[in-house]
């Protein structure tokens, strides 16, 4: 794997920005099984990436190597020019990388409160925490001395987005963000996500299905059994899906 | 009324002390997730260490308590988190209740190193006796000392683990730690600080309670035990709940002590004495609440992924490896003097009640911590009916261990992982307490035993052994290949996809208890026949640790890794005899050895996070991974030779085996893959720039 083909090779579209993530020939496997086989991906600055694929396809196996959870076992993660290989999760989370993962991002068994104040490690003040997540979520305040995990599980999602608005993270890394909600809840979630990359947060968000996410998405990319085979503008890759996740 | 006040003072006092215990032992769980069996000795050697610093080396009080508080307890916090259970991530519920009573065997074991058992120890109560007085009843200082800690206790973990950032992230880490991690919360550093605070607590209780009963190694670490009783009673999380659990058993403990009338000439007169009986108030409690709290409900992600693999035993293997092992018994027990006869067939004998673990905890995965009170009764039944080799003796040892497992079995069938462990330990210490020491059944603490038909020649009874194993090996091996054993790992696995199935696990449950208690009952039968004596010391609660540890060690799943914890368990003992005298380097090199080996089950343990799958499989692992290079280096790797019959008919997923579907695919064959799939390398790679 050439390392430069990353960059020289990225779209003219996007040749002028900053890459805030970018990995390069990354290869990932669980024991002696490897399922990303030289991933090759960029987020500028100030973007949203959608990545799709079908169950399976290694999409969240690179959000986990992104966000700290996952070591590669080849190639290399750049956040902000900065090569990231092997950098704990926390230590990321504290330096701007806002992962929500799959399933809620929530403690069910802390109160909606403790949940907020667990952002803090990330380096912001309860008092910002609260006000940014009241405010948005005006919800959350009616219950936060609820336990979490007792909420619905669009509340639940929305005080899990809540860490990716208050502790104004420099990378968003989101996770199957759809996953068992009503379309209506989805849309406003990804609502959420809109708002916050005009704040200029560049976010990596990976789907399986919603199509939501292509009308917030700058760029996509499709994978699919450990590569990525496609990437482009969302208006271009969205008449190749079905046939993406038929194995075509 | 003066009496009663007096008790109830005494009670409180009590209370006050299980209850910092049971938190210390709750704040443990709650942000680590591992119930810590060895409490109870953390709490012994801070008391030890108290004793050191006040009473030999006369310091001050106040001093002594805070080295202990802030410093020795610390460390060993530090150093149970950082060595033991860093390891613990991914596996079973078995393995971390296993290793934590390796942690508890040893620290039971490294006490009388420092402090010889010989020495006498003791520590006067705060103020001494100086007390105040309350409706006519005198209070000691030293016990308003130990409730007012308790309620500052109460208060501070309160404040902690609900009001600061620390304490929710501590109860965050439980929670899910994936999360935790992703919030830049550290979670390695949240539970270091709260083994540190756990054992703090624990030397705090040990340092209150040892003015009251003494200092004495496993006396003081089962004292700490009973507030396990209490932590049950807040389900192991409620630190509310805990203090008024602590409450009762303190309060019920003292007047059952007070009003407990002496024992009823009915009973004198049947050589029983029912006063014990206050000495397992504890223990009874825990068992009610145990049966009383809500039955935990099936979890739907009840797969448990973990890093344990259980093989699946063949018949011509198993037949070959028991058809070696009465050979080389029947060979070398010719060369082997009288005394190392004995303690190889103990070993066998160990072997078999290790036996009994394989289908309960190997394979159904429900944990035991009783086989040696199953197996005690196998000894008192053949002790009793066995007269003259009168094989009737192991028979109804058999029977009356498998109807002893119904009892546990019965309450237990609700229960599971710690829950069940806690349940099975207190049936164990109930057995030593209140029915072994009964002179009705043990009219001395031993009691004359015949060897089955009189096998009185040492060598021919450890062959009979050998061949007793064998037997009830491959009873254990038909099990695990027959439709039981099947439902036995389905139950282990999923319970949850098990119920979906319809299939009935109370039953399943109930069958493999008995037959396990039925298996140690006849492996104590014979255990007692080899010594030709029942002696109630070889069953107390205590000889329950090391044969978990040594099976769980070898292997638990396999008949071969019983055997393999048996014969270490002999093996210790015969090194440990076999030292001769020497000095080295002005060191008695003779006693650290001794040492060294009596802490050998513990240290073993310990090590067990590491590789949870046992020592048979890690050696038969590397084994196999030599053989497979050695292979590929001659370029062998060709497709199967077919089976025949005969060979399908014996290991019928040989052939899958051999097709290497377990090897990872190679790069040709990921390029043969993405050709069939139509995948061009280039293509691919192009397509992600274009």
């Amino acid at each position: 794997m050439n390392p430069a083909a990353g960059s020289t090779g990225r779209g003219t579209a996007i040749t002028e920005t900053v890459p805030l993530l970018e990995l390069r020939g990354v290869k990932a496997s669980y024991g002696r099984i490897e399922v990303l086989h030289g991933i090759d991906l960029v987020v500028p600055e100030g973007s949203v990436v959608a990545l799709l694929g079908p169950n399976g396809a290694g999409k969240t196996t690179t959000l986990n190597v992104c966000a700290g959870l996952h070591k590669p076992i080849a190639g290399a993660v750049y956040i902000a020019g900065r090569r990231m290989n092997g950098v704990a999760p926390d230590a990321l989370a504290r330096v701007g990388v806002c992962t929500i993962p799959e399933g809620r991002g929530i403690f069910p068994n802390l109160t909606v409160r403790e949940n907020l104040q667990m952002m803090t490690f990330a380096g912001v003040s309860m008092q910002e925490v609260e006000a940014v997540a009241y405010e948005r979520f005006p919800r959350l305040a009616e219950r936060r001395n609820q336990l979490a995990g007792t909420m619905s599980g669009g509340e639940q999602q929305m005080l899990a987005m809540a860490r990716g608005l208050a502790t104004e993270p420099a990378l968003l890394l989101l996770d199957e963000l759809s996953m068992g909600l009503a379309p209506i809840i989805v849309e406003e979630l990804y609502g959420i996500v809109a708002q916050i990359a005009a704040e200029g947060v560049s976010i990596l968000v990976v789907e399986q299905f919603a199509r939501t996410v292509l009308g917030v998405a700058d760029l996509a990319a499709i994978m699919l059994q450990g590569r990525i085979v496609e990437v482009g503008p969302p208006s271009e890759l969205e008449a190749g899906l079905s046939s993406a996740y038929l194995g075509g | 009324m003066d009496q009663f006040v007096t008790y109830t003072v005494f009670g409180v006092v009590l209370a006050a002390i299980y209850a910092i215990a049971a938190s210390g032992l709750v704040v443990t769980y709650t942000t680590s997730g591992i119930f810590n069996f060895a409490h109870g000795a953390v709490g012994m050697l801070g008391a030890f260490a108290y004793w050191q610093f006040h009473v030999k080396w006369g310091w001050p009080t106040l001093l002594s308590i805070a080295v202990v508080l802030l410093v020795i307890a610390p460390l060993i916090g530090v150093f149970v988190e950082r060595v033991v259970m860093r390891g613990l991530q991914g596996v079973s519920e078995v393995t971390k209740v296993v290793v934590t009573i390796a942690l508890l065997f040893t620290l039971i074991q490294v006490a009388p190193v420092i402090w010889s058992p010989k020495g006498s120890y003791s520590v006067q109560p705060f103020f001494g006796a100086a007390k105040i007085d309350l409706a006519g009843a005198g209070v000691t200082y030293h016990q308003l000392i130990v409730i007012g800690v308790a309620i500052v206790v109460a208060a501070g973990l309160r404040a902690l683990l609900y009001g600061t950032r620390l304490g929710i992230g501590m109860r965050a880490v439980v929670d899910n730690r994936m999360l935790a991690e992703l919030n830049g919360a550290r979670p390695d550093r949240m539970s270091a600080f709260s083994w540190i605070l756990g054992s703090a607590l624990a030397a705090l209780a040990g340092i209150l309670i040892a003015e009251r009963i003494g200092l004495e190694t496993v006396a003081l670490t089962f004292l700490v035990v009973n507030a396990y009783a209490a932590a049950v009673v807040g389900r192991l999380t409620s630190l509310t709940r805990t203090y008024v659990g602590a409450l009762l058993l303190g309060l019920g403990q003292a007047y059952a002590q007070g009003y407990l009338p002496d024992n009823p000439t009915w009973f004198a007169e049947r050589n029983l004495d029912i006063r014990s009986l206050s000495l397992a108030i504890p223990v009874i409690m825990l068992f009610v609440v145990l049966l009383l709290i809500p039955h935990a409900r099936l979890r739907a992600h009840g797969i448990v992924r973990s890093r344990e693999l259980i093989p699946r035993p063949t018949y011509r293997w198993s037949l070959v490896g028991f058809g070696v092992l009465i050979g080389v018994v029947s060979l070398l027990s010719g060369a082997l003097s009288g005394e190392d006869t004995l303690i190889w067939s103990q070993g066998l004998c160990f072997g078999i009640i290790m036996l009994s673990l394989v289908p309960l905890t190997g394979y159904g995965g429900q944990i035991s911590l009783a086989q040696m009170s199953f197996a005690g009764l196998g000894a008192y039944a053949i002790a009793t009916w066995g007269g003259g080799g009168n094989p009737l003796g192991v028979v109804l040892a058999v029977l009356l261990a498998a109807a002893a497992g119904i009892l546990v079995a019965l309450p237990a069938l609700r229960l599971r992982g710690i829950y069940l462990a806690l349940a099975t330990l207190a049936f164990a210490y109930v057995m030593e307490k209140v029915v072994f020491n009964q002179r009705a059944l043990f009219p001395t603490t031993s009691k004359p035993v015949d060897r089955l038909w009189g096998l009185e020649s040492n060598r021919a009874y450890l062959i009979f052994l050998a061949v007793v194993f064998s037997l009830v090996g491959f009873g254990i091996v038909w099990l695990r290949r027959s439709k039981f054993g099947r439902r036995l790992q389905a139950m282990k696995d999923s319970p949850a996809a098990c119920a979906t199935l319809g299939l009935n696990l109370t039953v399943t449950k109930l069958q493999v208890f008995i037959l396990s208690a039925g298996i140690a009952g006849l492996g104590g039968a014979l255990f007692a026949g080899a010594n030709r004596a029942a002696a109630t010391d070889s069953f107390s609660a205590v000889q329950n640790l090391p044969v978990l540890l040594m099976a769980v060690a070898g292997g638990i799943a396999m008949v071969s890794g019983a055997l393999t914890g048996g014969l270490l368990l002999a093996s210790f003992s015969l090194a440990t005899r076999s030292i001769p005298t020497l000095e080295l380097f002005g060191v008695d090199a003779k006693s650290f050895f001794e040492n060294l080996f009596r802490l050998a089950p513990g240290l073993i343990g310990i090590t067990l996070g590491r590789d949870p799958n046992g020592l048979v499989a890690m050696v038969s692992d590397k084994v196999k991974r030599l053989w497979e290079r050695r292979l590929q280096h001659r370029g062998t790797r060709d497709l199967p030779v077919p089976a025949t019959r005969w060979q399908q008919l014996v290991e019928p997923v040989w052939a899958v085996e051999s097709m290497g579907v377990d090897t990872p695919f190679v790069p040709e064959e990921i390029a043969r893959i993405d050709e069939r799939l139509a995948l061009d390398e280039e293509e691919v790679r192009a397509g992600v720039f274009a």
